[in-house]
């Protein structure tokens, strides 16, 4: 035994311990999002039975999606009020999404195992995901056309997903003129007003220039009258179709096509067309845009969000870090002044982020953001226009809290690059700036890229600053767009760490959310992976491009 | 002339048996820098004490000692190097075309074109082989892409490197060997066409292949520049120079002809140290 604790293999124990037990943390995390995340996406079958509450006369009919079993002890049952007999130890209680909150006003319910009958998995029981009101559950009865029935039984389905998809190109072509034609038409009007104010403040408004903009404004208005009566046109277009659908109570709920996003008949899938529902289902999650209070529908914006505003941080970061390194290290003088700013400066690091966004919201929004706005916008006051949270000041306020990090990695790297690299190019005739700029920065750009890495990651998954400096639960528009000057920095954008925040504990469908959460983090994970991946192969390339070894 | 000295002379006849050149003097030959009572510090520590000496144009002077003599130091005292070190002061001066090189008014890259350096170990830029010959001349302003392949062709030729890297001139210099950035190095310094050459012990990394290369090299260099190099190596020493000089603790202790220094050296200490007595 002592001869065992002198060789030092308890040492050997421990640390490899420690090893263990981080990556088996690390991996479980990362498998429970996996799991959880890409789980969502996959039709579950649909249940049928009847369920006989205790002390209830009659059994009620139950249709749904199972979520989630789990045993519980006969005694906290009990304790909870239900009525389950006294020598019960267990009992298995699930979780079953109901949907139809419209008609029942609940949409999830637990019910307990032994009071229900089998379960059946009839093959016509279909899911109509709704742009209002969560999914429905329910037998399609009947398709109506304008109110008269169309088709029946086994045509019924076919004809419908065909409507269907009718219905989903005039929705399509709805939102293209809402989102694209009807709001470039609102932005040009907008701008109308702000050049007529602009003149006004200026006093340069001649009568010549009143009747121009008044012209403007009329021919917008009349561009706007006739996408507004297309829009019209097709309203009443995709409000021609509805199917009605038998509930689980046995009443017959009448959906309109234009309320429904997609519907499908899990219990009468193969698994091929399992897995191209999934994929279309995951697509449709990446790229559409979130419905209900964010619980619904997809996260583009908030994907977009995330990257433009790390990519905005990383272009106002990077030049920034790395003059602050080169005169750290190359110019200025190295003493105890230097020593205290360069500790000061890798203890940013260590400040907590939300201090960053305090100071972001009263230095960047109000004293800075309220300058311009008075400098630069006098025509949209009292409506702020940098003066208010932003994209850009959500990036500005990365890029200060990320700064230690590019500035100590770029040092690094710098201190690293061999004298007599520099030497050579002095020796050459080179002023110590061009030595600098020509031969020595290019070697330090992949510790660059290392510090730009750290800060991209870090940057990505940061949301309490945020909130306080540009990022909302719900952004109208996207900071990207076709009008001109087609970045609008002052735009609030959706950002998927708060995003995740938002849904998950700010929501008011808890049980609707909780499969989302998991999907938004995992596509954030995947996201920084990737945002990362990119940035490591530059700087592998570049590592291979300035590799110092001579054979 | 005094009386040969039988150690020394033993020590080095094999170094010069067969030669035929003769004893060269000082006197006889045109002076391409002039060093006057030149003293350096490193701050309080005395590096460099009392140098006066002349160096001949288009020679090979070498400066040999012990590790520590300052050998080194001196030479980078031609090229201002020693500007580099904070706690570096000098006094005297070094006299190159009649002008101080430590007067204020000089400019410091302005010299260290006319005063080409290569160092110990090679050390090849971040760049092309190609750009790494140009980059000297890029500083000076020259783009002209003509101007600068003709160049870099005369440069990488007069180093003997042509044949063996024309085919992969935009080909990183990193890949090339040890040897072969040694002259790919001194192919950069003479691109911008300097009148003096400084080489840092330019052989100390190198193979004994390479190190006979870059040895040929300088004997054909000097035809055009005037050559010091500081070596570890007294056959090397022996071989290419044609003036020696000996150094100690900071001081010029014998500057004379080469062969006359390793057959027939003035003083003991000299004697001592080629004929490996020193320590």
């Amino acid at each position: 035994m002592r001869e065992w604790w002198k060789s030092g293999a308890p040492w050997i124990w421990l640390n490899g311990g420690a090893v263990t037990i981080s990556m088996i943390m690390v991996f479980g995390l990362l498998l429970l999002i996996l799991v959880r995340g890409f789980g969502n996406f996959w039709p579950h079958p649909v249940l049928e039975t009847q369920y006989m509450a205790p002390g209830a006369d009659t059994p009620v009919r139950v249709v749904g999606e199972l979520r989630r079993s789990e045993m519980l002890t006969g005694q906290a049952m009990r304790e909870a009020g239900v009525e389950i007999p006294e020598d019960q130890l267990l009992v298995q209680r699930h979780l079953i999404k109901m949907g139809n909150r419209d008609v029942t006003g609940r949409d999830f319910g637990y019910f307990i195992d032994d009071f229900m009958e089998e379960w059946r998995y009839p093959e016509d029981m279909a899911v109509l995901e709704r742009r209002e009101w969560g999914d429905f559950f329910g037998k399609p009865l009947r398709l109506l056309e304008q109110g008269s029935t169309v088709a029946v039984g086994d045509a019924l389905w076919p004809e419908f997903q065909q409507r269907l998809r009718r219905s989903n190109d005039l929705f399509d072509e709805i939102r293209s003129i809402e989102r694209g034609a009807i709001g470039n038409v609102n932005f040009r009007i907008e701008r109308v007003r702000l050049d007529r104010r602009r003149a006004e403040l200026r006093g340069t408004l001649t009568a010549e220039l009143e009747a121009e903009l008044q012209q403007r404004r009329q021919a917008l208005d009349a561009e706007y009258a006739v996408l507004e009566q297309r829009l019209n046109q097709l309203y009443a277009e995709a409000a021609r179709d509805s199917i009605v659908m038998r509930a689980a109570d046995g009443s017959e709920v009448t959906v309109r096509l234009a309320d429904i996003v997609k519907a499908w008949q899990p219990n009468n899938m193969s698994v091929p067309a399992k897995l191209r529902f999934y994929v279309s289902d995951f697509f449709d999650f990446i790229f559409g845009y979130p419905r209900e209070a964010n619980t619904e529908g997809g996260i583009f914006p908030a994907i977009f969000g995330t990257v433009v505003m790390v990519l905005v941080m990383s272009i106002i970061v990077t030049p920034f870090g790395v003059l602050a390194a080169i005169y750290l290290r190359e110019y200025a003088k190295q003493g105890a002044l230097l020593k205290t700013i360069r500790i000061s400066v890798y203890n940013l690091a260590g400040v907590p982020s939300i201090v960053f966004g305090v100071f972001g919201l009263g230095f960047f929004i109000y004293f800075l953001g309220g300058q311009i706005d008075q400098v630069f916008y006098p025509e949209a006051l009292p409506a702020p226009t940098f003066g208010t949270p932003g994209l850009f000041w959500a990036s500005l306020t990365l890029a200060l809290l990320t700064l230690p990090v590019v500035i100590v990695s770029t040092e690094e790297g710098l201190a690293r690059i061999p004298s007599t690299i520099r030497e050579g190019s002095l020796a050459l005739g080179a002023t110590k700036g061009e030595t600098l700029w020509k031969v020595v920065v290019p070697l330090a750009t992949p510790a660059m890229m290392t510090g730009l890495i750290l800060a991209i990651a870090r940057a990505a998954g940061e949301v309490a600053p945020l909130m306080l400096v540009g990022v909302v639960k719900l952004a109208p528009t996207l900071p990207i767009d076709g009008n001109f000057p087609f970045i609008h920095l002052e735009r609030k954008i959706m950002h998927m760490g708060f995003h995740i925040y938002d849904v998950g504990f700010q929501s008011p469908h808890a049980e609707a959310a909780e499969q989302l959460v998991y999907a938004t983090a995992l596509i954030l994970v995947l996201l920084i992976v990737m945002l990362n991946l990119t940035a490591i192969t530059i700087r592998n390339h570049l590592r291979e491009k300035y590799r110092a070894e001579s054979d | 002339m005094s009386q040969r000295n039988p150690a020394a002379a033993s020590m080095s006849a094999g170094l010069f048996e067969g030669s035929t050149r003769t004893v060269r003097s000082l006197a006889d030959e045109e002076i391409a820098i002039s060093v006057e009572s030149l003293d350096l510090y490193y701050g309080d520590a005395q590096a460099l004490k009392n140098i006066t000496m002349q160096i001949p144009k288009q020679r090979v002077t070498a400066f040999i000692g012990p590790s520590g003599c300052g050998k080194s130091t001196l030479l980078r005292c031609f090229n201002r190097m020693n500007d580099l070190v904070d706690s570096c002061r000098i006094e005297g001066a070094i006299n190159l075309h009649g002008a101080n090189i430590y007067d204020r008014k000089t400019d410091v890259a302005e010299l260290r074109r006319q005063v080409g350096m290569v160092f110990q170990k090679p050390n090849p830029f971040p760049k092309t082989i190609y750009e790494n010959v140009a980059y000297g001349l890029r500083l000076q302003g020259v783009n002209n892409k003509r101007v600068l392949d003709e160049v870099v062709e005369r440069s990488i030729k007069a180093v003997g490197l042509w044949e063996e890297v024309k085919d992969r001139l935009q080909s990183n210099a990193f890949g090339l060997s040890g040897g072969q950035q040694q002259r790919l190095v001194i192919a950069r310094a003479i691109a911008i066409e300097p009148e003096v050459i400084l080489l840092d012990e330019p052989t100390s990394a190198l193979d004994p292949i390479s190190t006979a290369k870059i040895e040929e090299l300088i004997e054909e260099l000097k035809e055009q520049y005037t050559i010091l190099i500081v070596t570890h190596n007294m056959q090397q020493a022996a071989r290419v120079s044609d003036y020696t000089a000996y150094m100690y603790l900071g001081e010029l202790i014998e500057y004379a002809d080469t062969m006359h220094l390793f057959t027939n050296p003035r003083e003991k200490a000299t004697e001592d140290y080629i004929t490996g007595r020193y320590g």
